[in-house]
């Protein structure tokens, strides 16, 4: 786990949502060999773990900018449910 | 329509509380109609960040009281930073009858604040609800679909920013191109006011708003930006999302490597991190603006697209965009058509106003810049601290040398047919501007 990222992260607040707003397609995951969204994340929310051959969505992280589903076109990509989600404060 | 219940119909919907958003549903509520504001967040600002500043000409247009307002700090003085490996060179500009054109705000202050006074004009605010889907029957929007229920208005004003998924569910536009998008990254900083003035020669509650290029950012079309709040400062990058992707960077590195230059590494010494937040800005211009209306419905703000990333301008765009869109919807009503044939007065409204003027105006130049930006953003800044370098640096030997072979590194680090590509996109910038 990056540190630096978990620190920044860290000074943030979210109302967490129930269950997981973003979903990538699994099947075209195990294709992929750019992994775009662990780079563009700005959260680190993607993970690609080589020996599973698993992705993980960490979307409890996510800051909801929508880099991913720009740069990967295979992410179903919804809003966390009403209120919830990240809270920015002091932007 | 039978099915719709009296209690759920209104004059007029907004989605999203943002400047755009906020500024539709005000205008709207002055005109006597009623109107709800709609928002995904707890409150107005919590999903919101910029790397940008508040215009005043816009927000004392939307709100004459505007100067009550939760302000930072006016930019009194913007500078404009090269960076190169460790030097770096400086530009200011501050003018004494200039200083209130922009202030910085706090999004979670000023956008709360924003809501408040609509709220006092009549505006109803509903936060905590998002909206899944615009409700369209016969081609007509007709009202939304939140989590919970549904509401049916004579217009929806789409203000959802720039991940629009309503636009694109009634086809008004696409997802975003990555070459058409930057990611924005930024942290706020917690340092004393005193530390802010000294550091930025700034005196009591004026501001400095700093664009930065150069190595930090190499070969991505990229820029770095510092603001002064009251008792922090924003630094943040803004990057093309294809960059990062071809580039392979961490937005988050990248964003630790301008911290870590000598330049920015002074300015932010010894403060404490208080926020990291991040959020897409919409970079495709003019040539990527889609259809703002169709029948029922208008696009506003980053949801259409509407930012000058040449000045950094967007909240003011957006804020005049979402007046527009209130003045049209007021003229619907009066004339009582609420078809695309009424509501192509917004996009006049916008055609005939700086906002689609300064983007038209600036329609390739992003474009331009983009192919060219490891000479426009890093060779030449890089040479213009090298410049610097040999003409402020005094050490025993006699500066012909130096600047012969400056002038020759010059030409030889980068080939001719690159000068001349460069020279072109140069040309063409100025005369796309011009003409």
């Amino acid at each position: 786990m990056d540190k630096k990222i978990e620190d920044k992260l860290f000074t943030l607040k979210y109302k967490t949502d129930s269950k997981c707003h973003l979903h990538p397609d699994e099947a075209k995951c195990l294709q992929c060999l750019e992994k775009t969204c662990t780079i563009v994340c700005p959260a680190n929310v993607y993970s690609y773990n080589e020996t599973d051959k698993k992705l993980t969505v960490s979307y409890e992280k996510c800051l909801e900018c929508g880099a991913c589903r720009i740069a990967c076109k295979y992410i179903n990509w919804e809003y966390p449910q009403s209120g919830k989600g990240v809270i920015f404060k002091k932007s | 329509m039978a099915e719709e219940n009296l209690q759920n119909k209104i004059d007029v919907i907004v989605v999203g509380a943002g400047p755009a958003g906020v500024s539709a549903a005000i205008t709207v509520a002055r005109g006597g109609k009623s109107v709800v504001l709609v928002e995904r967040a707890p409150f107005a600002g919590a999903k919101n960040m910029y790397g940008g500043v508040i215009y005043t000409h816009a927000a004392q247009e939307i709100f004459p009281n505007f100067e009550e307002a939760p302000i930072e700090r006016y930019i009194a003085k913007h500078s404009y930073v090269l960076l190169s490996e460790k030097d770096s060179t400086q530009i200011s500009y501050k003018n004494p009858e200039h200083e209130k054109n922009a202030f910085v705000a706090i999004r979670a202050k000023w956008d709360k604040w924003c809501v408040e006074q609509a709220m006092k004009e009549g505006v109803y605010f509903a936060p905590n609800t998002l909206v899944r889907e615009l409700i369209v029957r016969d081609g007509k929007v007709c009202g939304i679909k939140t989590d919970i229920e549904e509401y049916y208005a004579d217009i929806v004003i789409v203000a959802d920013g720039v991940n629009s998924l309503l636009a694109k569910q009634i086809g008004l536009r696409k997802n975003i191109k990555p070459k058409n998008a930057a990611l924005g990254v930024k942290e706020v900083i917690k340092l004393s006011k005193e530390t802010i003035n000294k550091r930025f020669a700034l005196e009591d509650d004026k501001g400095c708003a700093m664009e930065i290029v150069g190595k930090p950012l190499e070969k991505l079309f990229g820029m770095g930006i510092i603001y002064t709040n009251k008792d922090s400062i924003a630094v943040g990058i803004g990057v093309s999302l294809e960059d990062l992707k071809k580039q392979k960077m961490k937005p988050y590195e990248l964003l630790d490597k301008l911290k870590e230059h000598p330049f920015v590494a002074d300015l932010i010494e010894g403060g404490e991190l208080v926020e990291y937040s991040a959020h897409l800005i919409p970079e495709g211009g003019y040539n990527a603006i889609p259809k703002l209306y169709t029948d029922g419905a208008m696009i506003t703000g980053d949801a259409a697209g509407l930012v000058n990333n040449v000045h950094f301008e967007g909240t003011n765009l957006a804020m005049i965009s979402g007046k527009f869109a209130g003045e049209t919807a007021l003229a619907a009503f009066e004339h009582n058509d609420f078809s695309s044939n009424m509501l192509c007065l917004y996009a006049k409204k916008l055609e005939n106003s700086f906002v689609l003027k300064d983007m038209k105006t600036y329609k390739d130049v992003v474009h331009l810049l983009s192919g060219r930006c490891s000479s426009f953003l890093n060779y030449y800044p890089d040479n213009i601290n090298k410049f610097f370098n040999i003409f402020t640096c005094a050490d025993g030997e006699h500066k012909k040398q130096k600047f012969q072979k400056f002038t020759k590194d010059f030409f030889v680090k980068r080939s001719l047919s690159e000068l001349f590509k460069d020279a072109i996109a140069g040309i063409k910038i100025v005369f796309g501007i011009l003409k």
